[in-house]
């Protein structure tokens, strides 16, 4: 390279240092801190690189009560929820997707509507309406509204990925004599394994964060709680100790990145449809 | 989306509807079977009771597998959202909540919430801090999408996973950071800004101040919100084909021309629906400021869904905050008709 050039380039990779730095350091610092021992945490200097790591703080943070307790809660009502909004979710892109039926063009434009639905306003009437039906501090009504939540999202794409098959497949299937409920399941349903992974991960994703109704609608039981909610209100299990906090953090973190990495590439198609808010 | 994307799913099953040696009667035109070929094939003269029925039946297909998508959001979306209108109409508190029996009081609620000074406060305070959030988001946005188009792949790689890292990053873990690097004794941040000169930061306990802990919220949501904008107006960015660039380049144009009479045409309608997007996240969000502040100090970061959120628990004024949250979902619907007014024409584009 050419001094003219590299010249040139220089703003610009300083810019991509900066950009980088910015977006990766606090996250870097919570994974840090996370195995920093106390004594360096509280130094008044702080280390930027590590030097001497410890796992303390993840068995403070496990050793944590109910740890288990909320992180049950958490993959019961998350995982149900998804499991719920695919298979409801699923009926409804076929219909879409593959039938004409009148309504079709109305229940589509209803179904983004909702992917839009004002949620965090909807906070009070729907804790009114858990308490008048008995369902308050039970964790199968915040599992039925990260339902809601996720299902608009999960038509609108399941529905794309069912366009992308063929119908020529399924009738191939029809015409050697399998009824259409056996096409769907043999044929199609096999090509859509991929959508249906990325759809509930990202389903996953949205109720696992989640803090607005975890707080809302649970409240008398401690141990009912989300983990969103228990970690909010880390002052009152680890006070001042950061070093629990951040791992506490980091474990939180884990599933969520990992479902990114597994995504990869369809990270920002899937995500530009804007129904997932990281 | 609407208008083309769903079409297509229409016309294949119109084209494929048409093939004359069609033999699975799959199929039907709205309304279900009323005398579609084969049908009339397989029953020449009239239709016998049986088939007629089975007719009918596959013509309710489609509305019993739509159905519990429509039943959940009766009872989930609908219902919510009228129930939330009716309380704003009532006397609703405590003893409502508890022995029901609520009294309608008209527009009282909304009467008392317009004429409360605080209210007005809040409304300011909310589309200072949309705008705040927004236009930071959209400008570092383009700033760095514009930078990864320019950079090499390695480069280019490099800033992508510090963005989709953040991206990763939970709420709640963010909060729960942020308040880390801003502690006031062992904070990073305070750290640096003595280092740096600035010595009244010296153990400076920024969420004790009201403009401090609402800058901190901002600069938190701002970066969470970068990578989502940034990496999609980059997708956009690549779909503009080199030579438009060239031929501008070779007429005299500078970076500055080039932006803005071909990167920022060709890329208005995502623009566009991408700042609909964060006004909505930006216009409610909540998590963060709950987890870092509940509205406060001193209700410098109340903004109108903690407000709403705040009276009603707080205050057990539901019916207070019925009204609050309706005159939010209106406000967020008129930038709804926005964000579908670009959504149709991107798809038109297509």
């Amino acid at each position: 390279m050419n001094p003219a050039t590299l010249w040139r380039r220089l703003p610009f990779a300083l810019a991509a240092l900066a950009v980088f730095a910015v977006m990766a350091f606090p996250v870097y610092w919570m994974v840090l801190t996370a195995f920093k021992p106390t004594v360096l945490i509280q130094s008044p200097d702080p280390l930027f690189l590590p030097t001497a790591l410890t796992l303390d703080h993840f068995r403070t943070a496990v050793g944590a009560d109910n740890f288990w307790g909320y992180w049950r809660n958490s993959l019961l009502v998350t995982v149900s929820a998804v499991l719920l909004s695919l298979g409801i979710g699923l009926l409804a892109a076929f219909a879409v997707a593959r039938m004409n039926w009148k309504g079709r063009r109305g229940f589509l434009l209803m179904v983004f509507i909702a992917q839009m639905a004002p949620w965090e306003a909807m906070l009070i009437p729907v804790y009114v309406i858990a308490r008048d039906t008995d369902m308050l501090d039970r964790l199968p009504m915040l599992t039925l509204v990260y339902f809601m939540i996720t299902l608009p999202f999960t038509i609108v794409t399941l529905r794309g990925f069912i366009a992308a098959v063929p119908p020529d497949l399924e009738e191939a299937a029809m015409v050697d004599g399998a009824t259409r409920a056996e096409a769907f399941r043999k044929v199609v349903f096999p090509l859509l394994a991929p959508g249906l992974l990325s759809t509930s991960l990202f389903g996953f994703i949205t109720a696992w964060n989640e803090f607005a109704f975890a707080n809302m609608l649970i409240i008398k039981d401690q141990t009912d709680r989300t983990l969103p909610v228990w970690l909010a209100s880390f002052q009152n299990t680890f006070g001042t100790d950061w070093g629990a906090t951040m791992a506490a953090s980091s474990l939180f973190m884990l599933p969520v990145l990992a479902i990114f990495l597994v995504l990869q590439g369809r990270v920002t198609t899937g995500f530009t449809a804007g129904a997932v808010k990281g | 989306m609407p208008s083309t994307g769903h079409r297509t799913g229409a016309d294949r099953d119109r084209a494929s509807g048409a093939g004359p040696g069609r033999r699975a009667p799959g199929r039907r035109g709205p309304g279900g079977g009323t005398g579609s070929a084969p049908n009339r094939r397989s029953a020449p003269n009239r239709r016998s009771a049986p088939a007629r029925r089975t007719a009918l039946i596959r013509g309710a297909v489609p509305y019993l597998l739509v159905a519990p998508t429509v039943l959940g959001a009766l009872y989930l979306l609908l219902y919510p959202l009228l129930r939330n209108i009716v309380i704003s109409l009532q006397h609703f508190r405590m003893g409502e909540l508890v022995n029901g029996g609520a009294a309608f009081v008209g527009l009282d609620n909304y009467r008392e919430i317009l004429d409360d000074p605080v209210f007005w406060d809040v409304v300011r305070r909310t589309f200072g801090f949309t705008i705040a959030n927004v236009t930071l988001i959209m400008v570092l946005a383009t700033l760095v999408s514009l930078l990864l188009m320019r950079l090499g792949r390695g480069a280019r790689l490099l800033v992508m996973g510090a963005l989709v890292l953040t991206w990763a990053t939970p709420v709640i873990a963010a909060t729960t950071i942020f308040q880390w690097m801003f502690q006031s004794e062992l904070g990073v941040v305070n750290w640096l800004l003595v280092r740096a000169g600035f010595t009244s930061f010296q153990s400076y306990s920024w969420f004790a101040s009201g403009t401090a802990t609402f800058w901190i919220i901002v600069v938190l949501v701002v970066w969470q919100s970068v990578p989502f904008a940034a990496i999609t107006l980059y997708a956009a960015q690549t779909t503009i084909p080199h030579e438009l660039y060239e031929a501008a380049r070779i007429d005299g144009a500078g970076p500055w021309r080039l932006f803005t009479t071909i990167t920022l045409p060709m890329t208005r309608t995502i623009f566009g629906l991408i700042t609909c997007l964060e006004i909505i996240w930006v216009f409610k969000a909540f998590a963060q400021i709950w987890a870092i502040s509940q509205g406060g100090p001193g209700g410098a970061t109340t903004i109108l869904q903690v407000y709403a959120f705040r009276i009603a628990t707080l205050q057990h004024r539901y019916d207070l905050a019925g009204a609050a949250s309706t005159i939010t979902v209106v406000i967020l619907m008129l930038v709804l008709v926005v964000y579908f007014r670009h959504m149709y024409r991107q798809e038109a584009l297509r």
